[in-house]
């Protein structure tokens, strides 16, 4: 390299990646749940990448050899980044399949739920009650379902001014003002209880279920999941109302809080 | 220790330099030993607007890098005992402002003044940042005009979160209004914001509105803070603002259109 570019750089990111749980140790099942599930999806999961949590077979002593699920895995489109709960024998497998290992911490982070997808296991789960014991399942960024995390939503009550920029993990709630320039995300819902002059974006990381609620709007711009409106693409009418803001067939949906 | 008040803007030309001085000079005459600093380094204009320009040795630089003392550096004010300048320096530029020294010269001021009145840059970049980062209030300068009401806004965002009380967590700096260049009549036409719609974004406390008047500019050719104009409006507003500051009640004035002779006589409608 001749000139003074860096030839790299470090940075911290998140990577998302569906856990898949496993409940039976069975392949051939898993096998069958697996194919049916991306049936019902295929695009979502094709060289998907995918986290296998083993923790729930290992609490009930259900062995299992990882090497063949993480064969089985690759052969159905998948592609298997990382491992956790496994027990010592599971690591060593999953160490020599060069997959990393992800040392069973309490989950923290927040759960999106994705509204398609848990509609998707729950009439997979209706369709095949004989599969009692097999129930893989795959949830946006996981937990058992079981076990709810909960994120507690952010408060500003300081005026928002231009140029500021706040981010909220879960729910965003804001009692001041959002200047015009000002910037406002949330992975969650928005609610806004005073004027909103600036860009206010809900469901940052894709969540389509995220809603804006705002008390006088005269945003610059709105956006849920990355469908986005700007203020030249507004009604008029709903122009300094309290309104509602949420996603539909992939239409931005502004209403009137009456 | 002294309080240290920041005039700040944002935006370029709205009277920053002209209300630094004017507040400064207001509060040295109410008996309170008041320094006025330039942070303008490279665009030195503060010492012009006090009428001290002929006597400007060291400067705020020079006090920085420990070239010259500050009693060196301090200009006495010919108007006013109590009021002391330190100007910036002309041939450098904002580079040479240093965190650590400004706060250093900044600690050394507040054990012998009441007031440090800080006449920030226009801008973001960091010689505006270095005049507030140690202010205890913010009296933020604005036109009534889109433009100056935005960048204004930005200014409080900045105020509210990259200055020391914000780092450590201490009571936010109090944020004052101050309009500048209001024109009651040309409010009334519409071609200008009202103090209502400045007031309708920025939603802060109003120390005073300055009205538009010529006195402005020939006291600043003159090098006479305009506050020293008994006769102007806007000297007459300024002596209100620093009332206001030091806990007076005083009427907000300026506001309404002049009503004319003939108005007067028959009865102005409203």
């Amino acid at each position: 390299m001749s000139n003074n570019l860096p030839v790299l750089e470090f940075k911290s990111s998140t990577f998302f990646a569906p856990i898949l749980i496993l409940f039976s140790n069975v392949v051939a099942d898993i096998e069958e749940a697996l194919e049916k599930k991306i049936k019902l999806a295929p695009e979502f999961f094709k060289d998907s990448p995918l986290i296998i949590d083993l923790t729930e077979l290992n609490k009930h002593a259900k062995e299992i050899d990882f090497s063949h699920i993480a064969q089985l895995l690759r052969r159905v489109g998948f592609f298997p980044v990382g491992v956790r709960g496994g027990n010592e024998q599971q690591n060593k497998q999953a160490r020599e399949l060069f997959i990393p290992i992800d040392t069973v911490r309490e989950l923290t982070n927040l759960v999106i739920t994705d509204d398609k997808n848990n509609s998707v296991t729950s009439q997979q789960a209706n369709k095949q009650p004989a599969a009692a014991e097999i129930k893989p399942e795959v949830v946006n960024q996981a937990s058992p379902p079981s076990k709810p995390v909960y994120i507690a939503a952010t408060l500003v009550t300081q005026p928002i001014r231009s140029g500021q920029r706040v981010y909220a993990s879960g729910d965003l709630v804001v009692m001041s003002q959002v200047s015009a320039g000002a910037e406002i995300m949330a992975e969650g819902n928005i609610h806004v209880y005073n004027t909103l002059r600036g860009r206010a974006l809900a469901g940052v990381h894709g969540n389509t279920a995220a809603r804006i609620f705002c008390f006088d709007m005269q945003a610059e711009l709105i956006s849920i999941a990355g469908d986005y409106k700007t203020s030249e693409d507004l009604n008029k009418q709903i122009y300094k109302n309290p309104v509602q803001i949420y996603l539909q067939d992939h239409a931005l949906i502004i209403k009137e809080i009456v | 220790m002294a309080r240290i008040i920041v005039v700040t803007s944002g935006k370029g030309g709205v009277g920053k330099t002209t209300t630094s001085a004017a507040i400064a000079m207001g509060l040295a005459k109410k008996g309170h030993k008041t320094v006025v600093i330039d942070f303008d380094v490279g665009l030195r204009n503060l010492d012009l607007i006090l009428g001290c320009e002929r006597r400007v040795v060291y400067d705020f630089i020079n006090v920085i890098n420990g070239e010259a003392s500050l009693n060196q550096a301090l200009i006495r004010d010919k108007n006013c005992n109590l009021l002391y300048i330190l100007p910036a320096s002309q041939t450098r530029d904002k580079e040479a402002l240093t965190q650590e020294g400004v706060g250093k010269v900044l600690e050394e001021l507040s054990k012998d003044f009441e007031y440090i009145v800080c006449d920030s840059p226009a801008g973001i970049e960091k010689g505006a940042n270095l005049a507030l980062y140690f202010a205890d209030d913010a009296f933020v300068v604005t036109n009534p005009e889109i433009s100056s009401v935005r960048d204004s806004d930005r200014m409080l965002g900045i105020l509210s979160s990259k200055s020391r009380r914000a780092e450590r967590g201490e009571e936010p700096i109090k944020e004052y209004l101050l309009l500048t260049r209001y024109d009651p009549d040309r409010v009334k036409q519409g071609e200008m914001l009202s103090l209502d719609d400045v007031q309708e974004i920025l939603s802060l406390q109003l120390l005073g509105i300055i009205p538009e008047s010529k006195s402005v500019l020939s006291a600043s050719n003159a090098g006479i803070p305009v506050i020293l104009d008994e006769k102007s409006e806007a000297g007459r507003a300024y002596e209100d603002v620093v009332a206001r500051y030091l806990g007076e009640d005083r009427p907000h004035r300026f506001i309404e259109a002049k009503q004319g002779f003939f108005s007067k006589l028959f009865g102005g409608k409203k």
